[in-house]
């Protein structure tokens, strides 16, 4: 197995969170990794993304070539759009529909719906109000993930396992919200296919 | 064996650490800084005492671990590339001093300045200053070169630069650790004037550094990291420097049809080379950076065999390599997904909201508008993000320190008065002297030195700033009736504008000092007192 995502987001969302809980998954599995993360100004309130490879044989590049992401995974809609470049045909969007307005020019909202509604393969959903109502506001990176689980080659188990050692040390509660965070997405995006 | 999951630069540190090293030393710069953070939360590096506390600029870094090496033991210095420039002194010297204990360099390039003013390759300060350079292609690599590093300095008496760039510094991938070696033992040098650059020890010091390149050269051709790869396609042979060997292999699946040196030691390796040479009809080279292989396989008439690469535009001459420009420069087709919708609009990066700069900068707009645009001399750090709107406040970022000093010129040549905005850890970094010229001079200068108490830009590491400006600037000698304390809030707006306009009416030199914590760290540190 081989899996090609693309991150994507605004400096603070926490993106990275997301990248990690995959590895996280992705090593205890045993499988090989690549995450390129980006730091220093960009993260300022500017657009960041995240290349995360995973695979069960060696990985070379640490970026990910145009046109070949299995996933994009995206906890704002106009950023989800914005690395299209690099998804390959019959990969999936999978994209937080909550907009994070920080620029003069944010197009309204109903443009980018429709160009995402255009998309053939996608995922759209509020990951922000499906963290509210598993009490958990500020999960919505979580629920993303979860959305994405179907097709990250990983099982939700797995993931899960991802959670318990990224927020284990944060304590049992912590985690158990986490995963229903995870479960809440997984559930959306599976009535959806 | 073990095996972690490490960004590059922390792959570094481990490897250092596991290396037997007694001491880190670096100033924070985007990609170097997670090296010295990894070591700062390391539990052994705190265990075996390990020094790992910031310096105050890069040149000062570089300095202690040359001192450290002095003692016999394993130092190592790091930087982002630009701070080369500033440790370059240093840096070039210790070539010339040669080391007693293991000494190794890491300077983090930035192609395609991600977070740059320039995309200046380091690996020409190495042959420079006559050293290896090695450049790792994955995180493995960086591991390896890093704990096998000092032995590499100790057996040929120089300091070796490790040189990363971006994508491998800020990449993780799983990589297995080795055997931990023991510290050194302190140990002063044989010689006891090794390290005195008198002219006369210099020259013959400088005689060793020239002898030893042969042995620095065979070392390359025998070096495990760089390697001849046969391949029955002998059109093009192919040079794969660093992390650009990986871009290689993605295209061809891990099996390249050509014939490939992949190099990541340096002096380049003249005996795969020569191979490469005398089998292919032509040669492409990729290197991330500047083209310095390609620069030495042309030659000085580029004559004979056709070289590609960065030179002749088969790949372009600026920008960091990635999957896709390889494909190109080797004619391979390539997939592209949807263009970029219009719809989608730029995102640049902005001061946070509630940062004290946006004060800082809204006062100070205001307070100018009677002299007009045009005379704000700024520094490197978050509030150059003020040349962005709405604030359009500041007109120049050189180098750390610039600010200042630029205004005395500036001033100088008529421009009153000046201003200059600089940072707490940029003040301490490379202001300090700047402001020493401006009290001598009495330069008609307004010094703002926007105080938020960290290094905000990299992520809120320690300022060697903290709680010392004011003092600093009063033992500079600024007269104490201009250094003015404020704190950048928008309910004091009216009275931190007026205080400005006081100082800029005043026809000699002025320190104005907002002083607010930065949001970011502010948060962070209120979070872990809710905690506690």
């Amino acid at each position: 197995m081989k899996t090609d995502i693309i991150l994507a987001g605004v400096g603070g969302q926490g993106i990275l969170t997301i990248a990690a809980t995959i590895g996280m998954a992705a090593v205890n599995k045993n499988l090989y990794l690549k995450q390129a993360e980006v730091h220093g100004m960009s993260q300022r309130g500017g657009d960041v993304q995240s290349n995360l490879r995973i695979s069960d044989k060696p990985i070379y590049s640490d970026l990910i070539a145009k046109g070949s992401a299995d996933i994009i995974l995206s906890v704002e809609p106009m950023e989800a759009l914005r690395y299209l470049p690099y998804l390959r045909k019959g990969g999936y969007v999978i994209t937080n529909i909550v907009p994070f307005n920080n620029i003069p020019d944010y197009p309204d909202t109903e443009t980018i719906m429709n160009r995402i509604n255009e998309l053939p393969d996608k995922i759209a959903l509020d990951a922000d109000q499906i963290a509210k109502d598993t009490g958990n506001a500020r999960a919505s990176n979580i629920v993303m993930l979860g959305a994405a689980a179907p097709f990250l080659g990983l099982s939700i188990e797995e993931l899960e396992g991802g959670i318990k050692s990224l927020f284990g040390r944060k304590g049992e509660e912590v985690v158990e919200m986490n995963i229903k965070a995870l479960h809440a997405g997984y559930d959306f995006a599976k009535s959806k296919m | 064996m073990q095996k972690l999951l490490l960004l590059g630069d922390e792959a570094i540190a481990q490897g250092a650490i596991d290396g037997g090293i007694s001491g880190f030393y670096a100033y924070p710069g985007t990609p170097s800084t997670e090296i010295m953070e990894f070591v700062q939360h390391s539990k052994e590096a705190k265990e075996k005492g390990i020094p790992c506390v910031w310096s105050a600029n890069e040149k000062t870094a570089m300095e202690s671990a040359i001192g450290m090496s002095y003692a016999g033991k394993r130092a190592m210095a790091q930087m982002k590339h630009v701070g080369l420039n500033v440790a370059a002194d240093a840096f070039v010297n210790a070539s010339i001093t040669g080391v007693n204990g293991g000494l190794i360099v890491v300077a983090a390039d930035d192609p395609s300045m991600h977070s740059s003013q320039n995309e200046q390759d380091s690996r020409f300060y190495g042959d420079f200053a006559l050293i290896p350079v090695l450049e790792p292609s994955n995180q493995q690599e960086a591991y390896e070169m890093a704990y096998n590093g000092f032995e590499i300095s100790e057996k040929y008496n120089v300091p070796v630069l490790l040189r990363v760039t971006t994508r491998l510094a800020h990449s993780r991938a799983g990589v297995e650790t080795s055997d931990k070696k023991t510290q050194r033992e302190m140990s002063l040098p044989k010689d006891p004037r090794q390290f005195v650059l008198l002219p006369a020890i210099a020259r013959r010091n400088y005689k060793r550094l020239l002898e030893m390149q042969a042995s620095i050269k065979q070392a390359s051709n025998e070096s495990k990291y760089n390697k001849y790869i046969d391949g029955a396609d002998k059109k093009t042979g192919i040079v794969a420097c660093g992390i650009a060997y990986n871009y290689l292999m993605e295209n061809f699946d891990g099996n390249c049809p050509h014939p490939v040196v992949k190099i990541s030691q340096y002096p380049i390796p003249e005996n795969h080379l020569r191979k490469l040479r005398s089998e292919c009809e032509s040669i492409l080279v990729l290197e991330d950076g500047y083209p310095l292989v390609e620069k030495e396989l042309r030659g000085f008439f580029n004559e004979g065999i056709t070289i590609n690469g960065r030179l002749n535009g088969v790949l372009p001459r600026d920008g960091e390599l990635n999957p896709n420009i390889v494909a190109k420069a080797l004619n391979l087709p390539f997939g592209e997904g949807e263009a970029i919708p219009e719809i989608v609009k730029n995102r640049p990066p902005s001061l946070c909201m509630g940062c004290g700069h946006r004060d800082v900068y809204n006062a100070m707009n205001e307070a100018l508008i009677p002299y007009g645009d045009g005379r704000v001399f700024s520094d490197i750090g978050c509030y150059t993000l003020g040349a962005l709107p709405p604030f359009n406040a500041i007109n120049s970022c050189v180098d750390m320190g610039a600010s200042i000093t630029m205004a005395i010129g500036a001033a100088d040549a008529g421009l009153v008065p000046a201003v200059a905005v600089i940072g707490d850890s940029t003040f301490t970094h490379s202001g300090m002297t700047g402001l020493l010229d401006a009290v001598i001079k009495n330069s008609p200068i307004v010094v703002i030195i926007s105080d938020n108490s960290t290094t905000g830009m990299t992520g809120g590491q320690a300022s060697a700033a903290k709680g010392r400006i004011v003092n600093i600037c009063k033992g500079l000698g600024v007269d104490p009736d201009h250094i003015r304390v404020l704190n950048p809030l928008r309910k004091n707006h009216a009275e931190n504008m007026a205080i400005i306009q006081e100082e800029l009416a005043y026809n000699g030199l002025s320190v104005v000092i907002p002083q607010r914590e930065c949001i970011q760290t502010a948060i962070k540190t209120k979070k872990a007192a809710l905690k506690s």
